[in-house]
C-alpha cells in the first residue's frame, strides 16, 4: 500500500487508478491509503455539476476542462452514473462526451456507478475526490448522475456546485421548487441557442432574486437537524452571493470563459469571507455523521442476536408492534446484550 | 467492508466503422449480468483505448469491430496496452473475424474473439471465468 501511495505521489496514472479502485471497493488497504494520503489533500477546488438528463452535463464538463487546461490548470474528473437497481450492472457514458480531453496527460477521467446510494454520487465519491486530491489536480470536476430535484450530495462534497438547466425543459414553477436550484452556486443555460432560451435566462434571474441569498452560508439541514456548526450569518457581506446566470453552447465552446469567471468569483468569495471556513466545517460533520451512522448500524447488528431483527420484521408484518415500536425492542435488546 | 468486487468492462470500438449497434447490445447484456461497462463510444484511436482502459482500472476490455481491420487494430491496441503496464488486462474482439484469423488473434493473447450469432450468455460466462482465472 505504501509503494502504491508514493507512487501516486510522484505522479504515476496506474498507481491512481488502482488507489481510486481500493477506495471505491473498499478493499482491504484503503484507510491506511486514504491516511497516508490525507495529508497530502484540500488543495483542489472541487466544482460540482449537476443537472437534469440531457441538459449537457458531460459536454460541458469536456468543455470546461479543455478551458482549464489552456489556463494551465490539472484537472481530475469523475463521472457518475446510475447503477440497475435490478442487476447491479452500469452502463457508465460520459467518456463519450468528452473524448476531446484523451491525451492528454493533465486530465484523468473516471468513471462511477453509485453502486446504491441514491443522493446523486456513490458512498465512495468524496475518497475519491481525495485521491485525486493528493494527485496534484487543480480542478477536481464531479459529474452526478442526471439528477431529479432531490439530489443535493453534490453540495456537502463539491466547493462550488453548478447546476445546468436547458430550455424547454419545465415552467418557471419548476424553479421555484426547493432543491436543484437551492443549491446552485453558478447556473447555466447550456444549449443557449435553442429556442426559449431567453424566457430560461429570464425565469431563473427572476427567481433567484426572489430567494433568500443569506441562507447560502448554511448547508442543507441534515436527517431534519439543522447542524451544529455557527453559521457566519452575522457577518452581512457574507450574504451577498447571487448565483449568476451562465449562458452557455458547450458544443461549440460558447460561454466557458464566462462561466470559469463565475466560478472564479464565486471562489474568491468563499475564501475573502471565511464562509469557505465555516463550511468545510459543516461539511466534515456531515460526513462523521454520516460515517457514523453506518459505523453504529453494522457494529449494531453484529451485536444482535441473528434470529432477532427477523422476528421483529415478523411481529411488524403481523401488525403486533409499530415500526416506531420495533426501533425501540431492537435497541433494548442491543442495551441488553451490552450489559450482559 | 468488501462486497463482490464489481466487474469493470471497457467497451470500445476501435478504427473508422460506424456500427455501434453491437457494442451496445453487449454493454447492456453485460449491465444486465452486473457488470459495470465503461462505453467510450465510436472511433477510438489505439492510445485513447488504452489510456481509458488505465484510468478506469478497467479488467477487461471488449473491441468491437465490424471494418475488417481486426488483424490491423487488435496486436496494436494490445502492444500498446502493454506498454501502458497494462499487460494484464485480457482483451477480447467482437464482430466479424473470420475463422484463421481467430486462431492468429488467439496467438497473440487477445482472450477471445466472439463472431455473429454468440449468445450474450456465453460472453458473460466467459468473462467471468477470465477473472475467476485472474483471482479477483
Amino acid at each position: 500500500m505504501k509503494t502504491l501511495v508514493e507512487a501516486l505521489l510522484r505522479g504515476e496514472r496506474r498507481a491512481l487508478a488502482r488507489l481510486l479502485t481500493i477506495v471505491e471497493n473498499e478493499r482491504e488497504g484503503m484507510d491506511e491509503a486514504l491516511a497516508a494520503l490525507f495529508p497530502h489533500t484540500g488543495k483542489a477546488w472541487v466544482i460540482g455539476v449537476t443537472g437534469a438528463p440531457g441538459t449537457g452535463k458531460s459536454t460541458l464538463m469536456n468543455a470546461l476542462t479543455k478551458a482549464y487546461r489552456k489556463a494551465g490548470k490539472t484537472v481530475g474528473i469523475i463521472a457518475v452514473d446510475p447503477t440497475s437497481p435490478f442487476s447491479g450492472g452500469a452502463i457508465l457514458g460520459d467518456r463519450i462526451r468528452m473524448r476531446d480531453l484523451a491525451g492528454d496527460s493533465g486530465v484523468f477521467i473516471r468513471s462511477m456507478a453509485t453502486r446504491g446510494s441514491l443522493g446523486g454520487l456513490s458512498r465512495a465519491t468524496r475518497d475519491a475526490i481525495r485521491v485525486l486530491d493528493a494527485a496534484g489536480f487543480d480542478i477536481v470536476l464531479v459529474e452526478t448522475v442526471g439528477a431529479g430535484q432531490s439530489e443535493v450530495d453534490i453540495v456537502r462534497t463539491a466547493q462550488t456546485t453548478i447546476v445546468v438547466e436547458a430550455p424547454g425543459l419545465g415552467d418557471d414553477v419548476q424553479a421555484i421548487k426547493a432543491g436543484i436550484l437551492e443549491i446552485a452556486d453558478v447556473l447555466v443555460v447550456n444549449k443557449s441557442d435553442r429556442p426559449g432560451a431567453d424566457n430560461t435566462v429570464r425565469g431563473l434571474r427572476a427567481m433567484l432574486e426572489l430567494g433568500h441569498p443569506a441562507s447560502r452560508a448554511q448547508l442543507i439541514q441534515h436527517h431534519g437537524q439543522l447542524l451544529g456548526a455557527d453559521p457566519p450569518a452575522s457577518d452581512p457581506a457574507i450574504a451577498l452571493w447571487l448565483p449568476p446566470v451562465v449562458r452557455t453552447i458547450s458544443t461549440e465552446e460558447t460561454g466557458i470563459d464566462e462561466l470559469m469567471a463565475a466560478i472564479e468569483s464565486h471562489r474568491d468569495y468563499l475564501n475573502g469571507n471565511g464562509v469557505q471556513d465555516a463550511l468545510e466545517q459543516q461539511r466534515i460533520e456531515i460526513e462523521l455523521h454520516d460515517r457514523l451512522q453506518d459505523a453504529l448500524l453494522s457494529r449494531l447488528l453484529q451485536v444482535l442476536p441473528g434470529d432477532a431483527l427477523a422476528g421483529v420484521i415478523r411481529r411488524v408484518q403481523m401488525r403486533e408492534m409499530t415500526p416506531q415500536q420495533a426501533v425501540r425492542a431492537i435497541l433494548a435488546l442491543h442495551d441488553e446484550r451490552l450489559l450482559k | 467492508m468488501t462486497a463482490n468486487p464489481v466487474i469493470r468492462v471497457l467497451i470500445a470500438k476501435p478504427g473508422l466503422d460506424g456500427h455501434d449497434r453491437g457494442a451496445k447490445v453487449i454493454a447492456r447484456a453485460l449491465r444486465d449480468a452486473g457488470m459495470e461497462v465503461i462505453y467510450t463510444g465510436l472511433r477510438q484511436t489505439p492510445e485513447m483505448i488504452a489510456e481509458a482502459a488505465l484510468q478506469e482500472d478497467a479488467d477487461v476490455v471488449g473491441l468491437s469491430i465490424l471494418s475488417g481491420a481486426h488483424m490491423t487494430l487488435v496486436p496494436r491496441i494490445r502492444q500498446v496496452m502493454n506498454d501502458s503496464g497494462l499487460a494484464d488486462v485480457p482483451l477480447l474482439v467482437g464482430g466479424i473475424v473470420p475463422g484463421e484469423d481467430i486462431a492468429r488473434l488467439e496467438a497473440l493473447g487477445i482472450a477471445g474473439v466472439f463472431g455473429p450469432g454468440t449468445s450474450t450468455d456465453a460472453i458473460v460466462t466467459h468473462i467471468r471465468g477470465l477473472m475467476q482465472a485472474k483471482g479477483e
